[in-house]
């Protein structure tokens, strides 16, 4: 039974970024992870770019050993339904990050020129290639329809006062997956030991420990505001 | 009253419903990007008046420069909430526009739903290694891997992935996996039937 409905243990993952094998179950929760804290940040967070890659890789994998398999066999239709249910986590990531990048394409790409190399890069090549083009498309729009025609003072645009930016004091509620010392959260400290501990607070408050976090590999978890 | 006609641009796109677009109201537009150029040009009379010595003008200056920058930020949003009203039928709809939506786009906005499709296709197929991943699928998560539809309007022959080939008829109902249809009743050929 278990060899069988275990599809996703029991693929060895070995293209792990940090050298270490990871298994598909764990890359699959860590991809969920991304998926909640990106649905529920206001802003753009790090791409996940190792783990949308690995989890396609995963999914063809198991395509083909689904086409391999016995037909009519009950585990198939399990399989089908597991190999959806991760289709959807994939693209619902990818979605919401797309519409982040839509929504404040000056703003990131800006964040992007401005990024010193050591700092993690916020989109991957093909986001920063949508990004850009997008950009252009919009502003050209603009331009032919309004702003040529427009008195020669204002026909620039200026992104920084019309362009929408994240609302970084949105509240949103956090799960402490793993006791932390020393965090300040409005002056008291996120106490070592409480490990289902939801906090709501202004976004831009976590933040700064949030990546902090993010090396030491812990994760608040950002739920639903 | 000044930059009321671009405000009357932005109310008319707020009122309308979601998922439907009003046509492109390239009159009003055309009056405001008139009334900018007829407030520039009064500005300037003005401006090279003061130069030669005249006072008094500042605050007519001042004045119309404001409903300047009012009639472009209202212009600018309308065009931008147009576009991104079209942009949201791009999901919806998938890359060919119905007749009647089209009809209410301009040129530009044609040419920009166009280019859209275009960086959203290469987007698409960029992710990952292997051919890519169409985002437009699996909006909602899955709950079943087969629903039951039944066909709002005749569609023809439809092949499913197994090699089947079935005829969707009016009024016929039939047992389809999720993902393979999934468009259809988005575009409103077929229709889930939750009992």
């Amino acid at each position: 039974m278990s060899s069988g409905l275990d599809i996703l243990g029991e693929l060895e993952d070995d293209s792990g970024e940090d050298g270490e094998a990871m298994t598909a179950a764990e890359v699959l929760q860590k991809l969920e992870e991304a998926w909640l804290n990106e649905k529920f940040a206001p802003e753009l967070l790090e791409t996940k770019t190792e783990l949308v890659e690995c989890m396609l890789e995963q999914i063809t994998e198991m395509e083909e050993n689904i086409k391999r398999a016995k037909k009519g066999d009950f585990k198939v239709s399990l399989h089908c339904m597991e190999i959806d249910r991760i289709r959807y986590v994939l693209s619902s990531y990818l979605r919401c990050r797309l519409k982040k990048i839509e929504r404040y394409t000056s703003q990131i790409l800006d964040e992007e020129s401005n990024r010193k190399d050591e700092d993690p890069c916020k989109l991957s090549p093909e986001e920063f290639a949508f990004a850009r083009e997008y950009s252009q498309n919009m502003e050209g729009h603009l331009q032919s329809i309004a702003l040529r025609h427009m008195p020669q003072n204002l026909q620039s645009l200026n992104n920084k006062q019309t362009a929408p930016r994240p609302n970084y004091d949105k509240y949103v509620f956090l799960r402490v997956n793993e006791a932390v010392e020393g965090v300040l959260v409005e002056e008291e400290t996120m106490d070592t030991g409480l490990v289902h501990y939801v906090v709501l607070f202004s976004f831009q408050k976590c933040e700064q420990f949030y990546f902090s976090f993010m090396e030491q590999k812990i994760w608040l978890q950002v739920l639903e505001t | 009253m000044l930059a009321e006609k671009a405000l009357e641009l932005v109310r008319e796109l707020q009122r309308t419903t979601d998922g439907t677009l009003p046509p492109f109201n390239e009159d009003k537009v055309r009056q405001v990007l008139e009334e900018m150029k007829a407030l520039f040009d009064q500005n300037q009379q003005d401006v090279s008046a003061t130069v030669a010595g005249e006072s008094g003008l500042f605050a007519g200056v001042q004045l119309r420069h404001a409903a300047l920058e009012r009639n472009k930020r209202c212009l600018l949003a309308y065009l931008y909430n147009r576009i991104q009203k079209i942009r949201n039928m791009r999901w919806e709809f998938g890359s060919v526009l119905p007749q009647d939506i089209k009809y209410n786009l301009s040129e530009q906005e044609v040419q920009w739903f166009n280019k859209y499709n275009k960086c959203l296709a290469n987007y698409m197929r960029s992710i990952g290694t292997a051919g890519g991943l169409d985002l437009t699928q699996d909006m909602k998560p899955p709950k079943t891997l087969y629903v039951e539809v039944r066909c709002l309007m005749d569609h023809g022959e439809f092949e499913t992935q197994d090699g089947n080939v079935i005829v969707l008829k009016k009024n016929s109902q039939h047992f389809l996996l999720r993902s393979e249809c999934e468009h259809l009743i988005r575009q409103g050929i077929l229709e889930h039937m939750v009992h």
